[in-house]
């Protein structure tokens, strides 16, 4: 009997010991963790190498999301195409759409490319605008503050440490964009190709210019004609390189590079897209420094 | 202040000119003076470079705050992005099939379950699906589905309100929607990975599938793996029971589901599922001896456990490139009560005519599919799938049914039925899909029909997230 209660009540510390967090990709779960320390436990449901529009609703999604105490997902109907079916399957309503253990980072960011017509013969658009948020360090910090409220609403207790956590990666993280707006400078003004339209923070903060991208429309694998067109159209603006993250399929890029000479660069996207990517600050380290190969 | 200061370095420098003829007063005087004024320089460019940083670091700030703004601005305009209230979607099916035209298609030794649309020849609509859905309040999500066929019937597949916020796990549901049992069974047909249902379904259940009108109740399990129990009562109206004008439950179903991830590049899911219910003068078309159309009809209790398992792959967990989904359902039904036959027509009379007992009639058969679908490049897949049934066992009073009946009815054939299936689809984008499939039907003794049939889907307006 005794044997027993111990092991419950073994069973029962790590979930009381922690926030528990839900996060749909690994660049939430890595601010989450920034912030949070050890007073929460994060994890990530998909992979930099996954398509955060296309996940299966994985019977594991299922059961991480019954015991989350809080929800971290990008918004902007990145997600829709399957977390509203772990949502209403998980039998959890912490986590549901407007409570508070439901956190939507892009409520907290300025939206570019917010479509003026909604028509799906435009491919996958987003009403909301272009979700891919996390490709601006900027943004961590205005979704980190709102991140640091939310943690220390769902757990007062321990409210101090997430306003210190906070302010203490606010302060590293100021320095760092400082530090990768200098080293990026040359990169201001020079014209790329992307595969899918997964930059626009990146390039608004840089100051890079897309001239093309690889897809047709957001969400359309291009076929060889819309790669061949593509080719055509770019060779008279000399762009530098191709660009692509780590889940997307190699081929399109790989193509162009081929035919246009032009060099291929595989960015990490998110935390975990490349070996050097494997927290925040390292995520934009490696970005930039991969952005800078081909103009040495 | 500038100019005063460099009017003082200007005259410091002068007076530093004048070679001992000031006195050792004035010097350390002047000396003070400069050491003051060379301190307060450092201090104020201490200053200017703090202004420096503090500009710097503020264009980030600044971007923060426009954003702030900005989105405060798009959120309060955010009734435009959210237009749909309710989500509504429309899914648009079509198909061309060649088969053979074989009049009152069966499946031999099963007892047919319901109407079978979806088995036109030639070029047809399939059901078009209306869907609406929205949660209601913070407690309560509604889904409505509506499916027009062809012929202009509307059916209502789902109408039902289901929890949100009960908690520990669990989620309540009313209303009418499609039982949980086994894996295919809640998938619309838009979600199907081939053209038609399962043979399986077809005998267990009808083409559509069972459902329910009733109430639905689902725990799922704090594990870190997904372990899911249900249990569902409902009226029990559909095959392979009847409706029966009581109070109360007229069927109850429970099953249980567990599922998970090895490493991240399989998930698999795995049930059992029973479902209990009774049929009181279940329909079904015979020929009485002398080949003329009787109607039969059975009474009595029927039992269907269902095992499924669904194991799926895709290099890390990224289906888009390629990945391969395996899947299969077995089945065993028992039925045991009695049976009944009468004039399906008044005007031609049989051998049952004013209704002749058939004794008692218990069953006992099984069967299942296995299917694999593998996309091999984007947008394309290619699928195989195998639908067996087993002659099961029947036990009957030869004398007085073969009496009555012809014995070369389908329902009496000792005959395993099977189904050879391939297809190819390929899909523009996840809202579109053209599937071409060639099926080799034998579900009926002494037909072989190769069916080929050209297939589209498309899904406009919303469209719901699909499960596993």
């Amino acid at each position: 009997m005794r044997i027993l209660i111990m092991l419950l009540v073994a069973l029962a510390l790590p979930a009381q010991a922690a926030l528990n967090v839900f996060s749909t990709v690994p660049e939430w779960a890595a601010l989450a963790q920034e912030i949070g320390g050890e007073k929460v436990r994060v994890a990530s449901v998909t992979t930099a190498l996954q398509d955060p529009h296309h996940v299966d609703a994985r019977p594991s999604l299922i059961a991480r999301a019954r015991n989350a105490d809080l929800l971290l997902a990008t918004g902007a109907e990145l997600e829709i195409g399957w977390l509203p079916v772990v949502l209403r399957e998980s039998g959890n309503p912490r986590i549901q759409v407007g409570q508070p253990g439901y956190f939507e980072a892009a409520a907290f960011v300025r939206m570019l490319e917010v479509p003026g017509k909604l028509d799906r013969a435009e491919g996958d658009v987003h009403a909301d605008g272009n979700p891919h948020i996390q490709t601006d360090p900027r943004h961590f910090l205005a979704i980190g503050e709102a991140l640091a409220a939310r943690l220390a609403l769902l757990d007062p207790a321990n409210a101090a440490a997430y306003r210190s956590g906070y302010a203490a990666f606010a302060e590293r993280w100021r320095a760092r964009i400082r530090q990768w707006e200098a080293q990026a400078a040359a990169l201001k003004g020079v014209a790329v190709v992307s595969q899918h339209k997964a930059w626009a923070y990146l390039y608004d903060w840089l100051g890079m210019r897309e001239i093309a991208t690889l897809e047709p429309k957001p969400g359309v694998e291009p076929s060889v004609a819309q790669l061949a067109r593509v080719r055509d159209q770019v060779a008279s603006s000399k762009p530098r390189m191709v660009i692509r993250a780590a889940y997307n399929s190699a081929r399109p890029a790989e193509w162009l590079s081929a035919e246009a000479r032009l060099p291929v660069v595989v960015l990490p996207f998110t935390v975990g897209g490349t070996p050097q990517a494997t927290d925040l600050a390292t995520l934009f380290d490696d970005t930039v420094a991969r952005l800078l190969q081909p103009l040495k | 202040m500038n100019h005063v200061s460099l009017f003082a370095l200007a005259a410091a420098g002068a007076l530093s000119a004048f070679p001992a003829a000031a006195a050792d007063a004035d010097l350390k005087a002047l000396r003070d003076e400069i050491a003051q004024m060379k301190k307060s320089y450092e201090q104020r460019i201490d200053a200017l470079e703090k202004r420096l940083v503090q500009a710097e670091s503020t264009s980030t700030q600044a971007k923060a705050a426009a954003d702030k703004a900005t989105t405060q601005t798009a959120r309060a305009g955010e009734g435009k992005a959210s237009a749909f209230n309710p989500e509504i979607g429309l899914v648009l099916q079509g198909q061309a099939k060649r088969m053979k035209d074989v009049p009152e298609r069966a499946v031999s030794g099963y007892w047919p379950a319901g109407h079978a649309h979806g088995d036109e020849r030639g070029l047809s609509l399939e059901h078009s699906e209306l869907m609406f859905s929205a949660n209601i309040d913070p407690n309560f999500r509604g889904v409505a589905r509506f499916a027009v066929t062809g012929a202009g019937e509307v059916e209502v597949e789902e109408a039902s309100v289901s929890t949100l916020g009960l908690g520990n796990g669990f989620t309540l549901r009313a209303g009418r929607f499609a039982s949980d049992i086994g894996y295919q069974n809640a998938r619309h047909p838009h979600e199907w990975d081939f053209a038609d249902a399962t043979l399986m379904q077809k005998v267990l259940f009808g083409n559509e599938g069972y459902r329910q009108d009733g109430l639905q109740m689902k725990w799922l399990a704090p594990t870190p793996f997904m372990l899911q129990f249900g249990a569902e009562v409902g009226r029990g109206a559909n095959f392979p029971g009847t409706d029966r004008n009581k109070n109360g439950s007229g069927a109850g179903a429970v099953y249980v589901k567990a599922g998970g991830d090895v490493g991240v590049s399989n998930a698999w899911q795995a049930g059992l599922s029973l479902l209990n219910t009774r049929a009181a003068d279940r329909a079904a078309h015979f020929e009485d001896t002398g080949g003329v159309e009787a109607e039969s009809f059975f009474s009595g209790e029927s039992r269907t456990a269902i095992a499924d398992f669904v194991w799926k792959w895709a290099p890390n967990g990224n289906a888009s490139e390629r990945s391969l989904k395996l899947q299969g359902e077995v089945f065993r039904r028992t039925e045991r009560g009695t049976w009944r036959c009468d004039d399906a027509d008044a005007a031609s009379p049989t051998t049952c005519t004013g209704g002749a007992a058939l004794g008692d009639l218990s069953t006992r058969q099984s069967g299942g599919y296995a299917s694999a679908v593998f996309q091999f490049m984007p947008k394309w897949r290619v699928g195989y799938r195998h639908d067996w049934l087993a002659r099961g066992s029947k036990s009957f009073d030869d004398a007085t049914v073969f009496g009555l009946l012809d014995a070369g009815n389908h329902y009496f054939a000792d005959f395993k039925p099977r189904k050879d299936s391939v297809m190819l689809d390929w899909s523009n984008s996840e809202f579109s899909r053209l599937r071409l499939q060639y099926a080799r039907d034998r579900a009926m003794m002494g037909v072989t029909d190769n069916q080929v049939t050209l297939q589209y889907i498309m899904s406009l307006g919303a469209h719901g997230a699909h499960k596993f």
